[in-house]
């Protein structure tokens, strides 16, 4: 809008100053233009360098088969002669487990977060709302690390003692073991880390909604809760999708909480388990790259975890790329002329 | 421009909040609003924990000399070394980090509102800062690992006998952290010039400047604490990161420099984060109370960080009418 209308103001001076300008809009323009090689050659390399796993497996390497374990560990220790480089591999439990905590996490998260913030902008008391806006900064500051560390140190060992009896142990020892680690606690963490994402971007949607709304639908006698929940939420249903995409994202990324908390097996939790499903362990495609980091310089094993980074770079890119032109087609049409 | 009615933000419903009390509601939306307030107290409640939580463990194992001995390799963790050079890698990879990440974006932040042209281009960088933004930091690892493993890439970490460059270094870290830090300082930089009213770069046309030293002059300055916002924002993601570190930093606890030119930062190392993960019962050394200790000390970076980006907010900004 403005900035738009800027770049029409003539520029003051002689033809040297006009040159320098040029320059610098050039310099500039270069410099941002990077960003989008960046992204290029990110997917292009990392796609090009975990081609071959792709291409020995075929569409196999999204399918089920075997444990996926002994599989990386076969490629792990293949032969030294590139003509006798192990590819074999069935990808399903990694993906599995990445689209089960991710989804599960996001799903939970975004209701959470649309109470909280709903909370936070309508309900809250004022000392109440000076508080959790910073305690919303600081969650999403918080290292993952740190929420792994607490993760692997406290919620693990009480899940463990608390959650799991010894007949749910004994129903799937012949599969799994169950020590506490499990999808459950890396699905409550990750709640965690991804709702201040979210709340941020639906209190500042929420906020946006024009107090005419609201006035108008006060005045027909609607109370508080409603008004909220059949004017703002429905107004600012394009942000709450941007929300969980971009929530999504970061989920899926999360690599160093998950591998310490959700029990780095390549494992895929089974439904039919009943309530023992959510004792199960599991490990998301970005953790699996984290635990083999040191194995990435042998040849064929470095190239699937690049195959495993190239699902992730996409996937990803196509989410936070979603994410924005939700929220941009929000800002544009919806409230933008408030 | 939209005129603000002065008052706190929650006014508006000081004169609503008196039309009928939520005993009259009917039932479904009484549990509504009480949901609302379980989830705002509840965001309150996990994060005191969190905090109160890693402060006892903290305090409880953190003794001073942790905070100026170097690690030690020893069978029982617990009781040798500190995490000097953790603290040490942490402030350099930031530093490297950000001092890359600043320049690069506030051009990029300067390019998009002041130029912007062609509009096609503006918008395709912007969604692509978000791309970069969603990234996961695994995969930024394993790129900058591929990319820094080239063998003209051999300067930035060290070249092992028989040519195979290592491409772990602080530098080359630091570069993959200066992406991380990027979508912040863009960010907080776009959201300072854009608040600087059309008239301030007319004013400043109008005395004979060009639209180069109006940035440079007029706009770079005022947006000040906005790229503050945006760099501290940015140091406290690279503070946090670990994937990056894990993969791309080496797995040597002790900062190991190499020969040569600028060899420490061709070096490999560790920081906080690593530190912590490697002592976690996930890590290979095992060793709870260090890495409670080394955890609280992240945290109070982190707090102490996220404090200066309150400080920077509420400082005041020139107010233009």
């Amino acid at each position: 809008m403005e900035a738009a209308s800027l770049t029409d103001a003539p520029a003051a001076g002689g033809r040297e100053d006009d040159r320098t300008d040029r320059r610098v809009e050039l310099t500039l323009g270069a410099l941002a233009s990077a960003i989008l090689l960046l992204i290029a050659g990110m997917v292009i390399f990392v796609l090009l360098k975990g081609m071959p796993s792709f291409t020995h497996n075929g569409l196999a390497w999204f399918g089920a088969g075997g444990s996926v374990d002994e599989q990386l560990m076969n490629i792990f220790n293949s032969p030294s002669d590139p003509d006798d480089y192990v590819y074999h591999l069935r990808a399903w439990p990694l993906l599995y487990g990445t689209a089960l905590i991710t989804g599960v996490a996001v799903a939970f998260s975004t209701v959470f977060s649309v109470l909280a913030s709903i909370f936070v902008v309508e309900f809250a008391p004022r000392r109440l709302r000076q508080v959790i806006e910073p305690v919303v900064r600081l969650l999403a500051a918080v290292p993952s690390v740190i929420y792994g560390l607490i993760g692997i140190l406290v919620v693990v060992p009480w899940v463990a003692t608390h959650l799991i009896s010894e007949s749910s142990k004994e129903s799937v020892a012949y599969v799994i073991q169950l020590d506490g680690t499990s999808i459950l606690v890396g699905i409550f963490i990750l709640v965690i880390m991804i709702c201040p994402i979210m709340i941020a971007i639906i209190v500042d949607a929420l906020r946006s909604v024009p107090d005419k709304w609201i006035h108008g639908a006060r005045a027909l006698g609607v109370n508080r809760w409603r008004a909220m929940r059949t004017v703002s939420l429905r107004a600012i249903r394009p942000a709450i999708v941007a929300a969980a995409v971009l929530a999504t994202a970061r989920a899926l990324g999360e690599a160093i909480m998950l591998s310490m908390v959700a029990g780095s097996v390549g494992f895929a939790p089974n439904p039919l388990d009943g309530l023992t499903f959510f004792l199960e362990p599991a490990r998301p495609l970005a953790s699996t790259i984290v635990d083999n980091s040191e194995g990435l310089s042998v040849e064929p094993f470095g190239q699937t975890m690049y195959a495993f980074a190239a699902i992730l770079l996409i996937s990803s890119a196509f989410l936070s790329f979603a994410g924005w032109a939700a929220r941009r087609s929000f800002s544009r049409y919806t409230l933008g002329d408030r | 421009m939209k005129v603000r009615v002065p008052g706190r933000p929650g006014d508006r419903l000081a004169s609503l909040r008196r039309t009928g009390p939520a005993s009259a509601w009917s039932v479904g939306d009484r549990i509504g609003l009480g949901l609302a307030w379980i989830a705002g107290i509840s965001l309150c409640v996990v994060a005191a924990t969190i905090v109160g939580y890693m402060a006892w463990k903290g305090l409880q194992f953190l003794h001073l000399e942790m905070l100026t001995t170097s690690p030690e390799a020893s069978m029982d963790q617990s009781q040798s070394g500190g995490f000097f050079d953790p603290i040490i890698g942490t402030l350099l990879l930031t530093v490297i980090g950000i001092a890359i990440a600043i320049p690069v974006g506030v051009g990029i932040a300067v390019w998009l509102t002041e130029y912007g042209r062609p509009a096609g281009l503006a918008r395709a960088v912007e969604s692509g800062i978000e791309i970069v933004a969603g990234t996961p930091s695994v995969v930024l690892a394993i790129f900058g690992l591929l990319v820094f493993q080239q063998t003209f890439m051999g300067l930035f970490s060290f070249t092992a006998e028989g040519g195979a460059v290592f491409g772990r270094s602080f530098i080359t870290a630091g570069v993959m952290m200066s992406v991380v830090a990027l979508p912040m300082v863009i960010g907080s930089t776009r959201e300072a010039l854009n608040a600087i009213p059309r008239h301030v770069r007319e004013a400043s046309y109008a005395l004979g400047k060009d639209r180069a030293s109006t940035i440079r002059r007029v706009l770079l300055p005022s947006a000040r604490s906005g790229i503050a916002t945006g760099a501290t924002l940015g140091m406290g993601r690279i503070a946090g990161d670990t994937a990056i570190v894990v993969i791309l930093l080496g797995a040597s606890m002790t900062i190991t420099p190499e020969g040569g030119f600028l060899g420490l930062f061709r070096g490999t190392g560790s920081t906080l984060t690593s530190y912590v993960y490697n002592n976690s019962p996930a890590g290979e050394g095992n060793a709870p109370e260090k890495a409670y200790a080394a955890a609280f000390v992240l945290l109070l970076v982190v707090l102490f960080l996220n404090f200066v980006v309150g400080l920077i907010s509420k400082r005041s900004e020139p107010k233009w009418s």
